[in-house]
């Protein structure tokens, strides 16, 4: 045994041999993918079509033109005549109410949901969870339709002040994000490890100090993802509000559809931007919340 | 003698149509160390979660300290837990986790602080205070669930497998700790455990339950020498369980005719007829290469099977009568374990007073 140990300078056999970054040969290993030529390539072609979008469409709000196809020099003017747009900064203004609002309520519906589920067993149960799971899975065009009729049918008063004038609007907004929350809040609740429930009453708490103390603080990583994610389903919702919204309430996407039914100007461009510059900015300071996991079952 | 700290009366628990606990009663003295001992799926788990109210017996009563415990839900109860994955709160440092069960239950802050550093000290955790969970060892993890339950002075403390996920190690340290611990701290401590080492080496008293039931309680001395069924001496160490019958009675001894053994007298108190069960430790079987004198059981055989344990081995003598027992030599000199090898022709020995006479 001892003496192949000693002289075995052969390469692993998945490996190949490619010049290092010094011109030394060097051996990448059959796990390494990352060293891998082709796959760099394939990673790198990935994120172009990916994020190439997305920065041209920055990169031309800070262009210095009435068109948006041929770069002509740099200039913040869009951004200020965006700012000045009364009509853009309303509908800016609505779709951020409708977000914060939807986030909340769907975030506490959603978490209810995921305990009610996770913790008890009742007649009806798996029927309940699908049922829950609806408005995921059936086309958003379907829900709207829904919607525009529920809401006329029922007669719900339109041309309110603001932000009364948004109640239809989020509450449509609440029903089609908040079992998304539930999902993510009962798959993070899976692994919870019930004997931290049990030591919690065994050491004297009662069940709401047990579910304040215990159950939320391991909840919470699963119930940031889940507002995250109502947030931007929120923020970004075209169809269900485009068929919700009463005559003069306009949120940002419905309003950019508009704009650009007449020319893609930079002013467009530059509305969105600030758009993606506020959710990542919310996405960045929800992950500061949610502390390393240390929360594994033990 | 004082009444007991907790008695279990006939209590039952049934999953549907499975009896994991059926019909047991007996009585926890003050102060002792209790434990429930079986294998797996025995109910000892069971058992333990209804004495802290985790689970709700099907009949029967639970007294704690002359209270029946029916209607008091866990939080309510004098009793603490130190759970087999033990449940650290994984978001609280150490010391948080040890305060955690005097916060809730509003024990006035300055008196929090002078416990808890108490507890830690109790169980050597001092310096990791403010530690996170999730950068201590097992090990550390137990003596902080230990600490918790300890600090809220818990007339009985619970121990649901404890030792269960420590290394042997780690184990046989921690088995001395918490013997120490428990008469330090003067409260009784009832453990479950499928391990009989753990129960035998810590416990004054133990319950041996198989299948919903107690076989049998008793001193670990009295459980391993005079097991009263077959259960119990086969659960509890190593065992030659041979099959008999009582053929008479010769002045204070019973003749036994023993399954290809042949007719053997043995010491007995009481009365003996019909079929039995002997049972003969291997320990008290001796290995010789030539015949032994005096009184004592003896056949000849060869060895076919060795098992090598360090500090002692087991020989597998197999009889012309095709019976097998198992002797365990002591390797008391660095050479015994060349006295004995397999495929050799042995002489082996017991004296008539090591054998047990089970009436089953």
């Amino acid at each position: 045994m001892s003496e192949i140990a000693g002289t075995n300078k052969a390469a692993s056999p998945g490996g190949r041999a490619i010049a290092g970054p010094r011109g030394r040969r060097m051996t990448i290993g059959p796990l390494e993918y990352g060293r891998r030529f082709w796959l760099r390539c394939f990673v790198a072609a990935t994120f172009l079509l990916l994020y190439a979008p997305i920065f041209t469409l920055i990169i031309f709000s800070f262009n210095d033109s009435r068109r948006n196809i041929v770069w002509r020099g740099f200039t913040f003017k869009y951004y200020e005549k965006a700012w000045n747009n009364d009509g853009l900064f309303e509908a800016f203004t609505n779709s951020l109410t409708i977000a914060v609002l939807t986030t909340i309520i769907a975030t506490i519906l959603g978490a209810m949901v995921a305990l009610l589920l996770w913790r008890y067993r009742f007649p009806g149960k798996p029927a309940y969870e699908g049922f829950m799971a609806l408005p995921i899975v059936i086309p958003e065009i379907c829900m709207g339709v829904a919607m525009l009729a529920f809401f006329s049918r029922i007669g719900w008063p339109s041309g309110m002040p603001w932000p009364l004038n948004l109640s239809a609007i989020t509450i449509a907004h609440i029903a089609f994000t908040f079992p998304f929350v539930a999902i993510v809040v009962r798959a993070r609740m899976a692994g919870f490890n019930r004997e931290l429930e049990e030591a919690s009453k065994d050491l004297g708490a009662s069940e709401w100090q047990t579910f304040m103390n215990v159950i939320v603080p391991f909840m919470r990583p699963g119930l940031i993802a889940g507002a995250l994610l109502a947030f931007t389903l929120s923020l970004d919702d075209f169809v269900i509000t485009f068929f919700t919204a009463g005559p003069e309430t306009v949120t940002f996407p419905v309003k950019v559809y508009s704009m650009v039914r007449f020319s893609v100007t930079p002013e467009v461009n530059a509305a969105s931007t600030a758009l993606i510059v506020i959710t990542v900015l919310a996405t960045i300071v929800a992950m500061r919340f949610q502390t390393p996991d240390k929360t594994e079952a033990t | 003698m004082d009444q007991p700290i907790v008695s279990i009366e006939n209590v039952a628990k049934h999953f549907g149509t499975v009896k994991a606990v059926d019909d047991v009663t007996f009585d926890i003295q003050q102060n002792e160390f209790f434990a429930l001992l079986g294998p797996s799926g025995c109910g000892k788990t069971t058992l333990l979660r209804m004495i802290a109210g985790l689970e709700v017996p099907t009949g029967g009563a639970i007294v704690i300290d002359g209270q029946d415990m029916a209607a008091t839900p866990p939080n309510h109860r004098p009793v603490n837990m130190v759970f087999q994955s033990y449940a650290v709160f994984p978001h609280m440092t150490v010391e948080e986790n040890v305060a955690y069960g005097l916060k809730v239950t509003g024990t006035p802050r300055s008196e929090i602080g002078p416990r808890v550093t108490d507890a830690l000290g109790m169980v050597q955790l001092a310096e990791l205070a403010k530690r996170n969970p999730d950068q201590l060892s097992g090990g550390q993890r137990q003596r902080v669930a230990l600490a918790r339950a300890l600090v809220k002075r818990p007339k009985v403390l619970l121990l649901d497998e404890p030792l269960s996920a420590l290394d042997a190690k780690l184990r046989e340290q921690m088995q001395l700790e918490l013997s120490h611990l428990q008469q330090r701290v003067g409260i009784t401590f009832i453990i479950v455990t499928h391990d009989q080492d753990e129960a035998l080496s810590m416990a004054d008293r133990i319950a041996v339950m198989n299948d919903g039931r107690v076989t049998q309680i008793a001193a670990p001395d009295t459980l391993y020498e005079n097991p009263t069924t077959r259960f119990v001496a086969d659960f509890i160490g190593k065992v030659n369980l041979l099959d008999g019958r009582v053929v008479g009675t010769e002045g204070e001894r019973v003749a036994v005719e023993a399954d290809r053994l042949g007719r053997i007298t043995v010491p007995h108190e009481g009365d003996a007829s019909g079929d039995v069960s002997l049972v003969v430790r291997p320990e008290k079987i001796t290995l010789a290469n030539t015949e032994p004198d005096g009184d004592v059981i003896k056949s000849q055989g060869k060895v076919t099977d060795w098992a090598y344990y360090g500090d002692t081995s087991h020989m597998f003598v197999t009889m012309d009568s095709g019976l097998v027992m198992s002797a365990k030599v002591q390797n008391t000199t660095r050479e015994t374990v060349d006295n004995f090898d397999v495929g050799d022709t042995v002489w082996l020995s017991f004296s008539p007073s090591d054998v047990l006479l089970l009436r089953e």
